[in-house]
């Protein structure tokens, strides 16, 4: 059983991060690297002789970020896949495609509320807190979603609603913004990065489900 | 097969199922953290562009 899940997980991982991996390539990696050329330019500007972003360049930094996308998503199915069956939830393509998108509303819509998704050179705070709150935020929300979707008492309902909204007092301080990227690039690159989100969750999702539905099929017929 | 057998299956399974599901999250957590979160400069540095596609706080 192990073996069957972590199969369907990497299987359904490798083959939605190659896709998601794509999109980034023309969705949010160009507006990266233009807002870079800003970032280089304040550091000019200040006198730092660092270079802004990574170490890496051309066709490596491509494959780094390819190989960090897949890892991701990866990690994605296999968490919906162990969430699912501690939930006792049937799985398949539609079910694990909902979970998927219901993540998403938790990593990634929940969170933009406090901290939106930032080009680099953009004006941040301190990393761990907002680390933190991220993730923090991202389990509240989630357990809040399962326990207002799964649930039908009124008491466990109050309770999904609050811990859906509890985080929201907690939000990150803002950065005084003084970002040298064009609000402009910063607003694409926000709305690009929630839809490649979306796409990696949800694409995770539905494979992985439907992997799994597909190896258990076999597994009960050779049974 | 009579009822409490039955129900001896069926927990035995749910067990089996259970062990491998926290298998499943600790690797998946420990993916998601690895790629989007860990401060080592060089699994920032090969990550950066994805943490930021996939809106990881980052930086």
């Amino acid at each position: 059983m192990i073996a069957r899940l972590l199969a369907a997980g990497l299987v359904a991982g490798i083959v939605a991060g190659l896709a998601v991996a794509a999109l980034q390539h023309v969705a949010t990696t160009p507006l990266i690297l233009a807002a870079e050329v800003y970032e280089t330019a304040q550091h000019v500007h200040e006198g730092i002789a660092e270079q802004a972003g990574p170490a890496f360049e051309g066709l490596r930094r491509t494959f780094a970020t390819s190989l960090a996308t897949i890892a991701v998503s990866t990690g994605y199915a296999l968490v919906l896949l162990a969430c699912m069956l501690f939930a006792g939830e049937r799985i398949g393509p539609r079910r694990a495609a909902l979970w998927g998108s219901c993540a998403f509303a938790a990593t990634g819509l929940a969170t933009s509320l406090g901290l939106a998704p930032q080009l680099p050179g953009a004006a941040e705070t301190d990393l761990a807190g907002r680390q933190i709150w991220w993730l923090a935020t991202a389990a509240s929300t989630g357990a809040g979603l399962f326990a207002l979707l799964r649930f039908d008492h009124i008491a466990a309902k109050a309770m999904g609603v609050a811990l859906l909204v509890a985080p929201h007092f907690f939000w990150p301080t803002p950065a005084t913004p003084e970002s040298a990227v064009p609000a402009e690039l910063a607003a694409r690159f926000a709305a690009a990065s929630l839809a490649v989100q979306a796409s990696s969750w949800v694409l995770a999702g539905a494979l992985a489900g439907l992997i799994w539905s597909l190896i258990s099929r076999d597994e009960t017929e050779a049974a | 097969m009579n009822n409490a057998a039955a129900i001896r299956t069926l927990s035995a399974s749910r067990i089996e199922s259970l062990k491998a599901a926290f298998v499943a999250l600790v690797i998946g957590l420990g993916l998601v953290y690895g790629a989007g979160f860990a401060n080592s400069e060089t699994v920032h540095d090969a990550a950066h562009d994805s943490r930021h596609a996939l809106s990881f706080p980052c930086h």
